[in-house]
């Protein structure tokens, strides 16, 4: 694979994870119990696809075809999605959405934090931006994970089974493949065998406060990021993309 | 699958069923907000959450969506100590008729514009 084609699909990646998660949290707008915690739902949930509109109009502009932010939004097929399966699995309930956000953003924000030191300065740039959001959302949902694992009986177990749920598909986000290796050593992106010890330690840290257990390393599930998904994902596009695909160019 | 799915509310309730939480409302704090360096902070609304660092993220996320401050207080409602109504005539008319607190006694100089 070459230098450019690399950087690219790193991008993509990028904008998918952003997009795809941002997508399942906005599912539930107008759905929350308390007034100020939907509020605080829709900012998050903005936050990414504002993410997304940013890596995916670079990705336009490196692939060189003419493609906007939305063409790579709306008019994409379910294998042609680069996201890590975890940000695609389904909401459950409450515990369950603060877990897969407490898990991904754990991760997002030490590749973000090395993402602003590569060489490439729109990357980077974006990458800067978008690391103040995601400190933001880890301290809240990692908040929410101490409040229900350090909660009630109830709210711990809930919150247990919701780590442990989710906790095949965190191997996903710490194996590099070729596309990582190659941002990484061909334009000092983010070293994942760094990441990974230091993900361990932060979850390790925040699981211990919530009273609850860490799970063990058992089989990982991969794929997304090569483009190998779960049903869920077709359920998603086809409510994200509806508008476009049947009234395409719909604006307002 | 869209229409099978659970709200986060009813979801939310069922985690903390038979909690405090969940037996009365989450107590309401009061929300201040510096707009910027060398301002007092001033009182902009307020909030229901179940613990001070949920307050202070609600504050965040609930006022100051537009820029509006670089600093923010939150404080328990029940902690205030307020003014009682009933009371306003023997804590403020007192003071109506005390012209002489006011500086309006000075004759200001010829020349100066603003004091």
């Amino acid at each position: 694979m070459k230098k450019d084609d690399a950087l690219l699909a790193y991008v993509t990646r990028l904008g998918d994870n952003a997009l795809i998660l941002g997508q399942r949290m906005i599912e539930v707008v107008t759905l929350y119990p308390e007034l100020e915690e939907e509020l605080a739902n829709a900012n998050l949930s903005l936050d990414y696809i504002g993410q997304a509109r940013l890596f995916y109009t670079y990705a336009g502009k490196l692939e060189g075809k003419d493609r906007d932010e939305d063409d790579f939004a709306f008019l994409r097929e379910g294998n042609e999605y680069r996201h890590v399966l975890l940000v695609e699995q389904p909401n459950g309930h409450f515990g369950d959405m603060m877990a897969r956000q407490f898990l991904f953003e754990s991760f997002y924000l030490l590749q973000l934090e090395a993402i602003e030191q590569c060489s490439d300065s729109s990357v980077a740039e974006i990458a800067a931006r978008a690391v103040k959001e995601i400190r933001y959302h880890l301290r809240h949902v990692s908040q929410w994970v101490v409040r229900l694992g350090d909660g009630t009986d109830a709210s711990h177990a809930r919150m247990q089974r919701s780590i442990e749920d989710l906790w095949q598909f965190t191997g996903e986000l710490l194996a590099a493949d070729e596309i990582d290796d190659l941002f990484h050593e061909k334009f000092n992106g983010p070293d994942l065998n760094a990441i990974r010890d230091q993900w361990h330690s932060n979850v390790a840290n925040v699981l211990k406060q919530a009273t609850l257990e860490k799970p063990g390393d058992d089989w990982m599930a991969s794929g997304g990021k090569q483009g190998r998904h779960s049903e869920h994902l077709g359920y998603l596009l086809a409510e994200m993309q509806y508008l476009q695909r049947t009234h395409p160019g719909a604006n307002w | 699958m869209v229409k099978n799915r659970p709200s986060v509310g009813a979801l939310l309730d069922s985690a903390t069923r038979g909690t405090e939480m969940n037996s009365k409302e989450w107590p309401l704090y009061e929300v201040f907000i510096r707009s910027k360096s060398g301002l007092s902070h001033r009182h902009a609304g307020s909030l229901h959450a179940a613990d001070d660092q949920m307050a202070l993220d609600h504050a965040r996320d609930t006022y100051t969506r537009r820029s509006e401050g670089v600093s923010l207080w939150v404080v328990r409602s029940s902690e205030i100590v307020a003014s009682d109504p009933a009371e306003t005539a023997a804590f403020f008319e007192p003071a109506e008729d005390k012209i002489y607190r006011h500086p309006t006694f000075y004759e200001i100089p010829d020349g100066v514009e603003n004091l």
